[in-house]
């Protein structure tokens, strides 16, 4: 079952563990909104050792405003990037700032 | 041709392919060879298999992703279906995407989307067939998501400042295909004429399909 549902914001946890990863370093300890749950699958940084990718990952298309991820982002004020990113890398946010798009 | 050192001291070579390539085999060209021959000696695969398996991959073009492109700007419930789950859209035209998932992504007169992959070069092969150089270079992947409008400048397309500019990093799972929206003064055109206007670049979201002269 997917922890996070669609419009709930998260943020990426900050971490620099070893080995293969799939969460870009540019988006780590950044804010973004669930745009789509796109179901369960094997965790690639056990796969990537040849293990079996237990327990599995809900997987999420998260969409972050530019502006929230990059210092003076001075191209479209609307601008996204969506990326996505597997469920143990993301904590709940208090949803205290309404603004993130 | 630059000898670039250790191979001059005559020892022996006979048993290795001389390289294509004056820098010598790189690493991952030697664990390819290494998995290749295993695989082959364990009796897991057959040569043939992997030669058929490479053919059938450099046998896939833009030609599948620009099909699907025009099928949806001509059919409303095959659009509404390639939205909604583009895997199985795709199939329904006879193109598998294997163990990957589509998503497709829709451009409107308010959004425009654009691919990539900012930590390999994920691409969505089964519809477009292999990526061009740039788009796996390290310029384009980190450029692209720090300095999208800039970088699409570059390639000729200017976006009017009213439309967001989505970027869609390709990091886990998913590939994604862009459905550009249909030029004007297109009206008359039969499918097939319509995917003729449809390339690559445009279903990577760099371009905008072009209009018929």
């Amino acid at each position: 079952m997917a922890k996070f549902d669609v419009g709930e914001t998260v943020r990426v946890r900050e971490a620099h563990p070893m080995g293969h990863l799939r969460t870009p370093r540019y988006i780590m300890g950044k804010a973004g909104v669930v745009e789509q749950c796109c179901g369960e699958f094997g965790n690639p940084e056990d796969l990537a050792f040849g293990r079996n990718g237990t327990p599995r990952q809900a997987l999420y298309r998260v969409r972050f405003a530019q502006s929230d991820v990059w210092q003076n982002y001075d191209d479209g004020a609307a601008d996204t990037v969506d990326v996505e990113l597997y469920e143990h890398w993301l904590e709940p946010m208090a949803a205290q700032h309404g603004d993130a798009q | 041709m630059s000898d670039t050192g250790g191979h001059d001291a005559g020892h022996d070579h006979d048993h290795t392919p001389p390289p294509d390539s004056s820098e010598g085999l790189g690493h991952y060209n030697v664990m390819e060879i290494a998995v290749r021959e295993l695989l082959i000696d364990k009796g897991i695969l057959e040569p043939g298999q992997i030669r058929a398996a490479v053919e059938a991959m450099d046998s896939r073009s833009p030609e599948g992703g620009a099909k699907v492109v025009a099928k949806a700007w001509v059919d409303s419930e095959f659009k509404a279906r390639l939205l909604d789950d583009g895997t199985a859209a795709c199939a329904s035209l006879g193109i598998e995407m294997g163990p990957t998932r589509l998503a497709v992504v829709e451009d409107t007169s308010e959004v425009h989307n654009v691919l990539v992959c900012t930590l390999c070069s994920c691409y969505p092969r089964m519809l477009l067939g292999l990526p061009p150089d740039w788009y796996k270079s390290r310029e384009y992947r980190s450029r692209v998501v720090r300095e999208p409008r800039t970088v699409l400048r570059e390639f000729g397309t200017e976006l009017p400042d009213d439309v967001t500019l989505r970027v869609h990093d390709s990091t886990a799972e998913l590939r994604y295909l862009v459905l550009p929206m249909r030029p004007t003064g297109t009206e008359g055109m039969s499918e097939s004429e319509l995917a003729a206007l449809v390339t690559r670049d445009c279903m990577i979201g760099v371009t905008l399909p072009g209009v018929p002269a």
